[in-house]
């Protein structure tokens, strides 16, 4: 194993000395007969946020399966930044290695995915949609299982878990919630300094910032394509003249803000915050079970709808267990799988799955589950709005730090 | 005295040290074996350091010309550790981590003893000079003038063939300086070894009894 | 015979920094291939320059490691001064080794559960006194002026300077000083100032450099307390260089290149401000003026040092508190139930994070203490000490601030094949460990007295029996101490970690830092007290082995001179 690795690297120095950029022929092909026995002992680097120990434990158990089924031995590389991974992806490409990476399948989706993609460092098409439990999938009723933040995922990504953007609070504070951007900027005038969101380009704050802006826009079409530079400022204009008027009034007046929505949810436990928000419809329900959170806490959504989206697991371009890491993939599908996600007591999240065209025995495990108190219905959760095109991620992040990263 | 084989003490054929350009001393003198030779002189006058140089410690920046002649063996670039010649300093510097018998037990070669005749040897020694069962001590805990002696005999139990004494009287009080002093030129008259005293003090070259250099 | 301990060592630490600097140099100036980018320009530097705030950065980098490591030698300088030779100054001395072992991210942590606004100081005077049901919205973490971060900063640069003046002290005969200048009719701090200080000053000059380097460069403090919007330059760096975005990496490049010369200037503000002092000092040794009523100075020195102890030992007394708590609210004291989950689940180290945090500390130390040895060994049987150069050499990976190099020196890694494992990480740890065991080491065996060498070898015994059996049975515990404090350098690593390990290599240390970034206070906490463990346990066994071996002999007892 050493001594093949230091061999292809050194190749790949030759590779780099010569200036060819001449990629792996090696095409990653989809499932196949042969997959399950040539993934039987191969090593997954799996690498997912490790923040979460709830999260972890179940990534634990996954991989516990996974090994006990089909012989691929799971690790699970616990990142704070997914970003980080594709920096990581990026320096082995810059370092010539074709094969080898470290990364065998990571937990990706939106601005990370779409740079990958379209870096070309990701594993050949079609993989994800070739998976067994691909069946299983709500093409029809989650279209964006196949459109991350717009962009096709053209099956080089295999999605993992629904999220949808939703708002906790605290009844001992607030007897009725805001149900809308205009009730929250009118609280935060009434009550201010506790009601803040984590800093942009952290993903929840940047979603934040999409939700706002999806409610203030003029012309809400326009988030579907790529930022037209000409009239950007004019596009966001309404958003900042938002932020503008409610930074004084935010936690801490705006000096400080959290890191990220766990961080968030933390204060919202201590008492500072009145709300936070989070991408998963559970996370109180699960929080609470934990005593992460203190029972009084309940979750609700805007009138007009939240953003919605969905989380999923790729895999690099130079990945030396691409068939264990389908194996995976292939078994975080699968219903038993999925319905232990959705379950609060182990996560929380909500599943990519067509419950009601599952098999009877498959179904029940779904509809037995009790979602916790904080979690709201399916009808209660409402609309889900769609993700702007990535392109609006970054220039919104800059647009944001011009602004308010130099208080 | 001087009619003894020539050959036979410490012969110190026309030495000179210097620090840099400047010349510290300069001697040629032989000491023969149960002699003693004292030398006196202010602090910096390189006394010291001509101790340095004939046990083979002398620091970099000092040069030294002449030859060092131990009993008919020229020793001048001789390991230190093969010259066998004994140093006593001001402080007798007994191995901390070890016993008083341990550090009489490192001392003493290993020519073939078993170990329990290394020991009878070691307490032997310690009973010559007034040091009987204190051998399991703590170094720490005996008196200066006990330490002295300990010192002493680990010294000699080590079979040099000269004796380099840097002021090893001075950190004691009068009375155990006058006994410590007999003792010490006693033991090394027993031996026949000739000694090389640098001190500043008038009565230890009295004691000496052999002839007194002053630098 | 020296030459080969010193070609291995410069080596050590030289390779990695000089390679790390040429692989992040590169893309600074805009050439990286693999991104398609060959063209040379200076658009990354004109990049990093334009990012908002940047000049911001650039100031909190400087104003907090300038006030940080000048707080802190005025603290212990003052405290020296003032409380040389009482038994206080020795029942501190004592204490502060085992602080020193307590990594930075652990002590910030601590910090930040004693001072939050929601934190246990809060909760101690809430609402009986304060009225808070809810925590109070007021800025003491995460301060836009870098207040908590330098406060953080202070904490863990105090003991480490502490001992750095310590191991000074003996050789400018201190004691006889003070007593001579007593004698004379200065106050105690006017005398230490005049007479004592302008000696040790130049011994723990590059110490102190070291500190300034540190904490101009921190990233993994600046996380936890330091202001975000924005942040200082180290941590904003790391920031660019996890950015998705690949042209944001070229600009991460020069800002890394920067970074340098922010530390760099630090070190030259510093250098005039000693000039400064000195052309200010001069007047004051001979005005004659004795500053005999120096109580107020020497009271607040001392409320300082043992303030930041207490501080320390306080916050680990709440982190210990949090880790065993299942459900704990503001405005509570005391958690309302206790829980052993998080301790059982960190414990049964599924993931075998504690026995790799063990594993690569002692791969890192051992060999890194037993090159040290053999370099000191090598220089007593030359007579010669190490000079001026090779000193400059051990401390180029304590002034060349991680983040500059690391990035550089993982590509080199990958093009070897060795990033992501465990065994590059201990060498990469083992260049900022060797410089402490070094550090650690050379003092106490330049201070052991050389006429025992001189005189076992005028008994007969050969240099390796000198060495064996007298030089390292005599040098037990600073051998000991010098491991303990290589084996508490290697489990405080954050960056070379996450770095050069490639995310697969979990230590305790980047566990906790991984756990920060969730919601699960317990959790943290447990992997904050575990980073304390096996620095602690090393250090208890540094102090205590050598006593019970030596459990007869006084004179071997740590020298109670001060």
């Amino acid at each position: 194993m050493r001594t093949h690795r230091f061999r292809t690297s050194l190749a790949a120095i030759l590779f780099s000395l010569t200036g060819s950029l001449a990629s792996s022929a090696a095409v990653a092909e989809g499932w196949s007969d042969t997959t399950l026995e040539e993934a039987k002992g191969q090593k997954v680097y799996f690498y997912a946020w490790g923040g979460e120990p709830r999260i972890n434990a179940y990534i634990d158990w996954a991989a516990q399966e996974v090994e006990k089924r089909y012989g691929v031995s799971v690790e699970h590389v616990k990142v704070s930044e997914t970003g980080a991974v594709v920096t990581q992806i990026i320096g082995e490409k810059t370092a010539g290695r074709e094969d080898g990476g470290s990364v065998d399948l990571v937990w990706i989706n939106g601005e990370n995915f779409n740079t990958l993609k379209s870096q070309g460092l990701l594993a050949a098409p079609g993989w994800a949609q070739s998976l067994p439990n691909w069946t299983h999938v709500d093409v029809n009723g989650k279209p964006t299982v196949l459109s991350d933040f717009t962009v096709p995922t053209d099956g080089q990504e295999a999605p993992w878990g629904m999220a949808q953007l939703v708002f906790m609070y605290d009844t001992r504070v607030l007897a009725e919630p805001p149900r809308s951007l205009q009730a929250i900027k009118d609280l935060v005038k009434r009550q201010p300094g506790r009601f803040t969101y984590p800093q942009p380009p952290n993903f929840h704050g940047t979603t934040f910032l999409k939700q706002a802006l999806i409610n203030l826009i003029e012309n809400p079409e326009k988030l579907s394509s790529p930022v037209d530079e000409a009239t950007f400022d004019q596009d966001v204009a309404p958003l900042f003249a938002f932020l503008d008027e409610l930074h004084p009034n935010l936690w801490r007046k705006g000096a400080v803000f959290p890191n990220n929505a766990a961080q968030m949810r933390l204060l919202l436990a201590d008492g500072e915050l009145d709300i936070a928000f989070t991408f998963n419809p559970s996370d109180a329900s699960s929080a609470i079970a934990n005593k992460e959170l203190p029972n009084t806490i309940r979750t609700f959504v805007f009138e007009d709808g939240t953003l919605g989206n969905t989380h999923f697991v790729a895999i690099p371009f130079n990945s030396s267990a691409k068939q264990g890491a389908m194996v995976l993939a292939n078994f975080l599908l699968s219903p038993e799988a999925q319905a232990r996600k959705q379950d609060p007591a182990h996560w929380g999240d909500p599943t990519v799955l067509d419950v009601a065209g599952l098999e009877a025995a498959d179904r029940a495990a779904f509809d037995k589950l009790d979602l916790g108190i904080a979690t709201l219905s399916p009808a209660e959760l409402g609309n889900t709005l769609p993700e702007p095109h990535p392109s609006w991620v970054t220039a919104i992040e800059k647009a944001w730090e011009t602004r308010y990263g130099n208080s | 005295m001087h009619s003894a084989a020539a050959s036979s003490g410490l012969k110190l054929a026309s030495v000179s040290l210097s620090l840099g350009t400047r010349q510290l001393l300069t001697i040629d003198e032989t000491i023969p074996q149960g002699c003693v030779l004292t030398l006196m002189g202010e602090s910096g006058s390189g006394k010291s350091s001509l101790l340095d140089f004939i046990a083979g410690f002398l620091a970099p920046a000092f040069t030294a010309e002449g030859k060092i002649v131990l009993n008919g063996r020229d020793i001048t670039d001789t390991p230190p550790q093969n010259r066998r010649t004994g140093l006593m300093f001001q402080s007798p510097l007994l191995f901390p981590h070890m016993t008083v018998l341990g550090n009489l037990l490192f001392a003493l070669p290993a020519k073939g003893l078993t170990a329990s005749q290394r020991r009878a040897e070691a307490e032997a020694a310690l009973t010559e000079v007034g040091l009987e069962g204190l051998g399991e001590r703590d170094p720490a805990t005996l008196s200066g003038g006990q330490q002295t002696r300990a010192a002493l005999m680990r010294l000699i139990l080590a079979q040099p063939e000269a004796l380099l004494l840097d002021e090893p009287f001075s950190s004691l009080d009068r009375a155990r300086r006058q006994e410590t002093r007999e003792l010490v030129f006693s033991i090394a008259r027993q031996r026949n070894l000739p000694v090389l005293l640098v001190t500043h003090d008038p009565e230890d070259a009295e004691a000496a009894g052999g002839s007194v250099i002053t630098l | 015979m020296a030459l080969w301990p010193k070609a291995i060592i410069i080596g050590l630490l030289a390779g990695p920094v000089v390679t790390g600097l040429v692989g992040t140099l590169v893309p600074a100036f805009g050439y990286l291939p693999a991104l398609g980018s060959t063209e040379v320009s200076i658009a990354p530097f004109r990049a990093a320059f334009n990012a908002p705030g940047m000049l911001t950065s650039i100031g909190l980098s400087l104003g907090t490691g300038l006030a940080a490591t000048a707080l802190s030698l005025l603290i212990v300088i003052l405290f020296t001064a003032g409380w040389l030779g009482a038994q206080i100054f020795s029942r501190i001395s004592r204490f502060l080794a085992p602080l020193l072992a307590i990594p930075h991210a652990a002590t910030a942590f601590a910090l930040a559960f004693l001072i939050a606004p929601s934190g246990f100081l809060m909760r101690l005077f809430s609402p009986w006194a304060t009225g808070f049901e809810r925590p109070p919205d007021v800025l003491i973490l995460n301060d836009p002026y870098g207040i908590a971060m330098t406060a953080g900063l202070v904490l863990k640069e105090v003991p480490f300077l502490f001992l750095m003046m310590l191991a000074a002290l003996p050789q400018s005969r201190v004691l006889e000083l003070t007593k001579v200048v007593t004698n004379l009719g200065y106050g105690r701090i006017k005398g230490f100032l005049c007479v004592v200080v302008p000696q040790i000053y130049p011994q723990i000059r590059l110490p102190i450099f070291a500190v300034l380097a540190y904490s101009t460069s921190v990233v993994d403090v600046a996380m936890i307390l330091g202001p975000t919007t924005p942040p200082p330059l180290a941590p904003r760096i790391l920031g660019w260089l996890f950015d998705p975005e690949p042209a944001i990496r070229f600009q991460a490049s020069a800002a890394a290149i920067l970074q340098i010369g922010v530390t760099g200037a630090a070190i030259l503000v510093w250098v005039a401000g000693e000039t400064v002092c000195k052309t200010l000092a001069e007047p004051m040794y001979r005005s004659g003026n004795r500053g005999p009523k120096d109580g107020l100075q020497r009271w607040l020195a001392v409320s300082f040092m043992t303030g930041s102890m207490i501080a320390v030992v306080g916050g680990f007394a709440v982190l210990g508190v949090w880790s065993f708590s299942d459900g704990w609210w503001f405005p509570e004291l005391f958690p309302s139930a206790f829980g052993l989950d998080h301790w059982q689940s960190a414990l049964k180290d599924n993931n075998g994070t504690i026995l790799t945090t063990a594993v690569i500390a002692m791969v890192s130390a051992v060999p890194s203490l037993l090159l040290v040895v053999w370099l000191l060994e090598a220089h007593t049987r030359e007579n010669a000490k190490p000079g001026p150069l090779l000193r400059g050499i051990l401390f180029i990976p304590l002034l060349v601030p991680q983040v500059c190099f690391l990035f550089g020196l993982h590509v080199a890694l990958v093009y070897l094949g060795l990033d992501g494992t465990w065994f590059a990480v201990a060498l990469a740890h083992a260049v900022f460990v060797l410089p402490y065991v070094f550090l650690a080491l050379t003092d106490p065996w330049d201070h052991l007295d050389p006429r025992f060498g001189r005189i076992a070898a005028s008994l007969g015994a050969s240099t390796q029996r000198i060495f064996w059996r007298i030089r390292l049975p005599l040098l037990l515990q600073p051998l000991l101490v010098a491991l303990a404090i290589g084996l508490a350098v290697s489990v405080a690593q954050y960056l070379p970690t996450i770095v050069i390990g490639a995310g697969r290599v979990t230590t305790i240390t980047t566990e906790s830092l991984a756990l920060a970034s969730g919601g699960n206070r317990p959790a943290l906490a447990v992997y904050a007290l575990l980073q304390l463990v096996l620095p602690l346990f090393s250090f208890a066994v540094a102090l205590m082995l050598p006593a019970l071996v030596f459990r007869n002999r006084s004179a071997m007892r740590p020298a109670s001179s001060f």
